[in-house]
Formats: C-alpha cells, sequence, structure tokens
C-alpha cells in the first residue's frame, strides 16, 4: 500500500535535485502576483484590490500548477520510465497516487511561498481568515491536482501535450476555481470560515468525486 | 497486428524472435510481459493469465529493453532502490541484492553516480541489475544490442553468461542473427504479424545459412 509513497519520494527527489518544475512554478507565480498587483493598483485605477485579489491568487496557483502538471507525466517518457514502472507489480491507482502525492508537495511548497507575498502585496494587514484561507488553498489545490494528475497522464503520449493540458483541463476544473474564488473572497472579508460553507461543500464533494473516479479509470489512461 | 500467433516456451528455454521492423516483435514482448493487453487469444506465463493476473506475472518476469527504464537524475543506487521497493523487496535485503548485482554488471565504484553521466553500455548494463534485481523467472530481452558498440554488446553478453541465469526462461527479440542464434535453444522469425518459421536448436542451422533462410521468408510473405 505504500508504494505509492516511494513513487512520490522518487519524483520529489528528482525535482528538488534540479528544480525544473519549482523554479518555473515560483518565478512564474511570482511574477503573476507582482505584475496584477501593479496593473490593478489603486494609483491608476478606483478599484477596491481586495475584491479582484482572490482570482489573481488562484490565477496564480492554477497558471503555476499547469507548469509542473505538464512535467509531471513527461519526466517518465526518457528512458521508458512509464513502462518500467507499468512493470512493476504495483496497482495502476499506485502510480496515480504516488504523483498525487509528489505533485501536491510541489504546489504546497509554491504556495507556502506565494500567500506571504500575496498578503503583503494586496495589504491584507488584518488576516484573520488566514486559517480559513489556508483550508479553502488546501481543498482546492487537492482538487485541481486529483484532475491535473489525470490529465497529465492522458496527455503525455501526446506531441502537443504542453498545448493540450490546459486545453481540456480548464472546462473540467472550472467549478472548482470559481467555488474557490469565492470561497477566499468571503473569509479574507469576513475572517469567518463558515460564511463560505456552501462553497467549502462543492470543493470537499468534488475532490472526492474525482480521488475516486480517477483511480478508477487511471489503468486505462496509461495503457498503451 | 498479430495474428495466428501459437508459441510454447519451456521452462529454461532461450527463445530468439527475429523479424523485420514492423514485424511485430515488440508487441509481442509487450503482450507477453503485461505491458499491452491482447485483444484476443490467452498468453499464460507460469499458468498465470496475463490478462487475469497481471500483477502476479510481473513478478515472475524482468525486461532487457533497448530503452533502460533508469531515471537519469537518480544515481544508480536510488533507481536500484526504487525498483526494488516497487517490487516489495526488504531494505536490508534489497541493499545487500544491490551490492552484488553491482559488482556483478562491474558498477561498484559508480553506485552513487548519477545515471544521466553514464556511458550507454554502462546504462544497459544497469538496467541488466535492474531487470533481475527481484529474480525473476523469466527475463524479456527486446533488442538489447540497440546503440552499443561491439565492445559493450560483447561486455553485455559476457555478463549475461556469467550471471546465473540460465535456470531463467529468456525471450529475445534481435536483429543480430549472430549473438541471436549463438543464445537460442529455439527461433522463430515473425513477419507481418504471424509465425513464418520456428526451429529448435537441434534442427538449427549455421548463421550463413540461417541468414538465407531469414532473407527467403521475410522476402517471401
Amino acid at each position: 500500500m505504500k508504494d505509492f509513497l516511494y513513487l512520490a519520494w522518487k519524483d520529489l527527489l528528482m525535482e528538488f535535485r534540479t528544480k525544473q518544475m519549482l523554479n518555473s512554478m515560483v518565478i512564474f507565480s511570482l511574477l503573476v502576483i507582482v505584475i496584477f498587483n501593479y496593473s490593478f493598483s489603486n494609483i491608476l485605477f478606483n478599484i477596491d484590490v481586495a475584491d479582484i485579489a482572490p482570482g489573481i491568487l488562484w490565477i496564480a496557483f492554477t497558471f503555476a500548477g499547469m507548469l509542473g502538471l505538464s512535467r509531471s507525466f513527461s519526466s517518465e517518457m526518457e528512458e521508458g520510465c512509464l513502462d518500467g514502472l507499468k512493470l512493476c507489480p504495483v496497482d495502476p491507482s499506485t502510480i496515480y497516487l504516488g504523483k498525487v502525492v509528489s505533485n501536491l508537495v510541489i504546489m504546497f511548497l509554491i504556495e507556502a511561498i506565494i500567500v506571504p507575498l500575496f498578503i503583503v502585496l494586496f495589504n491584507f494587514s488584518d488576516v484573520k481568515g488566514l486559517a480559513g484561507l489556508i483550508v479553502i488553498i488546501l481543498l482546492g489545490t487537492i482538487g485541481f491536482i486529483l484532475v491535473g494528475t489525470l490529465f497529465s497522464a492522458l496527455t503525455v503520449n501526446m506531441r502537443t501535450r504542453e498545448i493540450l493540458l490546459p486545453v481540456i483541463l480548464f472546462p473540467i476544473i472550472i467549478p472548482l476555481i470559481m467555488s474557490s474564488v469565492m470561497a477566499t473572497q468571503k473569509v479574507l472579508s469576513t475572517g469567518d470560515l463558515f460564511a463560505a460553507i456552501d462553497e467549502i461543500r462543492l470543493l470537499v464533494v468534488y475532490d472526492l468525486v474525482f480521488f475516486i473516479a480517477a483511480q478508477l479509470v487511471f489503468e486505462y489512461v496509461i495503457e498503451d | 497486428m498479430l495474428r495466428d500467433i501459437n508459441l510454447d516456451i519451456k521452462t529454461g528455454d532461450f527463445l530468439t524472435i527475429f523479424g523485420p521492423n514492423g514485424a511485430g516483435k515488440t508487441t509481442l514482448v509487450k503482450i507477453m510481459s503485461t505491458l499491452v493487453s491482447p485483444t484476443s487469444g490467452t498468453v499464460l506465463v507460469h499458468d498465470l493469465d496475463v490478462k487475469k493476473s497481471p500483477l502476479e506475472v510481473r513478478r515472475l518476469i524482468g525486461v532487457i529493453s533497448h530503452e533502460t527504464y533508469l531515471y537519469q537524475d537518480l544515481s544508480a543506487k536510488e533507481n536500484l532502490l526504487f525498483f526494488g521497493r516497487m517490487y516489495g523487496m526488504h531494505r536490508d535485503k534489497l541493499e545487500a541484492r544491490i551490492h552484488e548485482l553491482v559488482e556483478e554488471v562491474g558498477l561498484q565504484y559508480r553506485l552513487d553516480d548519477r545515471v544521466g553521466t553514464f556511458s550507454r553500455g554502462m546504462k544497459q548494463r544497469l538496467s541488466i541489475a535492474r531487470a533481475i534485481l527481484h529474480d525473476p523467472k523469466i527475463l524479456f530481452l527486446d533488442e538489447p544490442y540497440t546503440g552499443l558498440d561491439q565492445h559493450a554488446a560483447a561486455t553485455f553478453d559476457s555478463i549475461l553468461n556469467e550471471l546465473d541465469v540460465s535456470d531463467k526462461t529468456q525471450v529475445m527479440v534481435s536483429h543480430d542473427i549472430e549473438r541471436g542464434l549463438a543464445l537460442a535453444d529455439k527461433v522463430v522469425i515473425l513477419h507481418g504479424g504471424k509465425i513464418v518459421y520456428e526451429a529448435a536448436k537441434d534442427k538449427m542451422e549455421g548463421v550463413e545459412q540461417f541468414r538465407h533462410t531469414y532473407e527467403h521468408y521475410v522476402k517471401e510473405v
């Protein structure tokens, strides 16, 4: 059962050694936060930045996550490593879970760097909803990675996977992103997690549905 | 597409499969090794159906391919540790097995070096260690000489000969008639997805004569 942890360990070891995904994801998400902050600054427009900040935060997470997801399975294509993995006497869902865990760890690391910067740049001095924000980020990220890992495996053998992955992934994650943005906005403005209870319910259901569905279909997704 | 394949490989036999590009050799090995599911027919490995019991079959087999299945950014030891754990091997037993195997393939001094820094021949030697780490009963060799120079191919052969794999059933796909014949107990020629020639060791011809036979069958079909 813990085979998926060995797979996650292998992926994380390789990633921390090469930092191929980490560097590009951190730089990209930092740029998104900084550029949006200046673009919609109060100096230029009469906009309450607090209203649009949750959307900017999730744009940064989604696009940075997409960069990482596109590399998640393509790294297995070198030297036929995916076949080597499929030859191991483990259930295909183990491979899926291992990839989900490593992608989640990387994504949480990026978010741990981005969120403090986001709070400073968007001037959330009274961060009473910080615990609530963390819960929403956890639920949103888990759903995003569960679906993204599945689609990353689906597109791995395609030549245009870098383009195809976002194209087929975005329509599926629209409910997740919308709920996450709305929940973030409510929690940051009220400081109360329960103000976003409807969105949180949707996120939990989304995560559960895709956790089960992805494991059921993954075997067919990675078949030759 | 493979058609009308009927093949019986006895325990301990070395079968070499020859055939031109696109004949279906690799597909046949992929089906036997559970990587591809057959659309019809049955493949039994030690009485286990590859379609119904793929996990049990995978415990019995090892695959050496022209692709090494090794992670370039991990060291030789990390690669072997990873695959060993995925085969459910215990850490202590695994460490001992790794040291035994890397010595046999002559890579004990490069154990902690990244595989990406290895030559093609060294990678292929390490892939032997990876494939037999869990002591499989059946070994599939899918064009293992691809990309190896003469010296590296000879080293690969001698390691295979020196390793205690004589008790293992071995199935090799190769374009190298000389090497393929030297190792085989039985040969088949695959063409257009069908077996067009099959011969056991006692009925096998010399290299030159087999070359004519090969050209005859491959041309004729």
